[in-house]
């Protein structure tokens, strides 16, 4: 099993890698469009800015690359929102895979935090690559941008409104939260994500 | 429904905890990794490591801390002590640190955290602020409480929310190690100032401390060390408890 982590300005490489080997699989973190291509499964992960993190992966040719991939794709994160359209952050055209645009939480219509931070539950929609058992179940969220919910979404969190958790279209799998940062749950989805 | 947390908080010098811990039957108590994923297996929501070395050989061991930490706790860690510059917060983050906290830095030069939130986003700064009650204005103090800064803690909270703080982290030092509950009235005015999540800090001693924080003092996370160290509050209990008091519990 090959595993690649696309390595950008916008990644949390280090703690993916971790929590996979912690499943007992070694990851190669590289921005090598070969060995991304030849990989097995690729992780696109992300803690970042969707502008500065788009305007990378274009000079650096990644753009095109990540679009082209035939294997399972998982974008985290912000990896999740570069994955859609259009994000509201930065204004920016993103790369267009889920047929959605990422939108601010609005914080006028409710009292609640922006970023939505912390732990909060998932409902799944569809049978999907979340494993059913894991329905309701808590996971790790930072964000202030979220995917509102579309034809692709496969789980949902509510925070101001019911938005996606978790997307999947053809090869390409997303969620919001972090699998990496969330326990025995998260551990469980990217576990999943694996083995597909 | 967004989950209240419980965030307990390491002190290590050199690599180890230094405040006392006591666990029956758990003989790896000095080391703050093996104590973290302790924490982390009871339910603990997130974890802070607070480095208190001075020495610069000490700062290299905290480094090689972060990095065992990263590899071996699967939820969401804070690290602070000694950040001055972006650079140190960069090489926390790259050694797999989630968040920061600056404390005194913050309050010495405010552009820090402007700086920090720039180039990693605002998530990852936490600003730690410890103030007390003088007359009837809470103060902040820095270096460890040992200097006033006359700044007012409801204004300096708000100017880092503006700066680009993702959290702020409140100690009451008149709180602080008392036990008698946090400073509640303190933690409302600030949750109804701000627009960001309060993590409360300094006081907790008892299970209704804990209910008190969430619901008088609106708080988003409840911070604690002893108490969790002594096992005189086991933290799978702690959020039994609130779960049958109707807060919302990751369990």
């Amino acid at each position: 099993m090959k595993i690649a982590i696309i390595k950008y300005n916008a990644g949390n490489n280090f703690s993916v890698e971790c929590a996979l080997r912690r499943l007992g699989y070694e990851a190669i973190v590289t921005d090598n469009p070969e060995e991304i291509c030849q990989a097995d499964k690729v992780i696109f992960p992300g803690v970042g800015e969707a502008r500065s993190a788009m305007e990378y992966l274009r000079a650096h040719g990644l753009d095109e690359v990540i679009k082209s991939l035939k294997q399972p794709v998982l974008g985290i994160c912000i990896g999740q929102q570069l994955m859609c359209r259009h994000s509201e952050e930065g204004d920016v055209d993103c790369l267009g895979i889920f047929d959605v645009d990422v939108k601010r939480f609005d914080a006028t219509q409710s009292d609640l935090k922006i970023p939505h931070m912390g732990w909060n539950t998932i409902s799944l929609s569809k049978d999907d690559f979340i494993p059913s058992t894991l329905n309701g179940k808590y996971v790790y969220y930072v964000h202030s941008y979220y995917v509102p919910v579309n034809e692709a979404t496969v789980a949902t969190t509510d925070y101001i409104l019911p938005y996606s958790a978790a997307l999947h279209k053809d090869n390409f799998y997303a969620t919001q939260f972090h699998p990496e940062k969330s326990g025995d749950i998260g551990e469980q989805i990217l576990k999943s994500f694996i083995e597909l | 429904m967004l989950a209240k947390r419980i965030i307990p908080c390491l002190d290590v010098k050199d690599g180890q905890t230094v405040k006392g811990v006591n666990f029956v039957n758990f003989r790896e108590a000095g080391d703050p990794v093996a104590l973290g994923k302790k924490y982390s297996d009871d339910g603990a929501d997130e974890l802070v490591y607070l480095d208190i070395t001075a020495s610069h050989e000490g700062r290299k061991t905290f480094i090689d801390l972060v990095r065992r930490v990263a590899e071996n706790v699967s939820i969401p860690f804070t690290v602070g002590g000694g950040i001055n510059q972006v650079e140190d917060v960069e090489k926390l983050l790259n050694a797999g640190a989630d968040k920061i906290s600056i404390n005194s830095a913050a309050l010495r030069n405010p552009d820090l955290i402007d700086g920090i939130a720039r180039r990693f986003g605002n998530q990852v700064c936490v600003t730690a602020i410890d103030a007390r009650m003088e007359g009837n204005e809470w103060v902040c103090y820095i270096n460890g409480g040992r200097v006033s800064t006359g700044r007012r803690l409801l204004e300096w909270a708000h100017e880092a929310q503006e700066r680009g703080a993702g959290e702020i982290l409140f100690t009451s030092m008149d709180h602080d190690g008392v036990k008698t509950g946090f400073a509640n009235d303190a933690l409302a005015m600030l949750h109804d100032t701000l627009s960001i999540p309060v993590i409360a800090s300094g006081g907790a001693g008892d299970y209704d401390h804990f209910y008190d924080v969430f619901t008088q003092g609106k708080a988003d996370a409840a911070l604690a060390a002893s108490i969790f160290h002594f096992n005189e509050i086991p933290i799978n209990e702690l959020k039994e408890y609130l779960c049958k008091r109707n807060i919302t519990v990751r369990l």
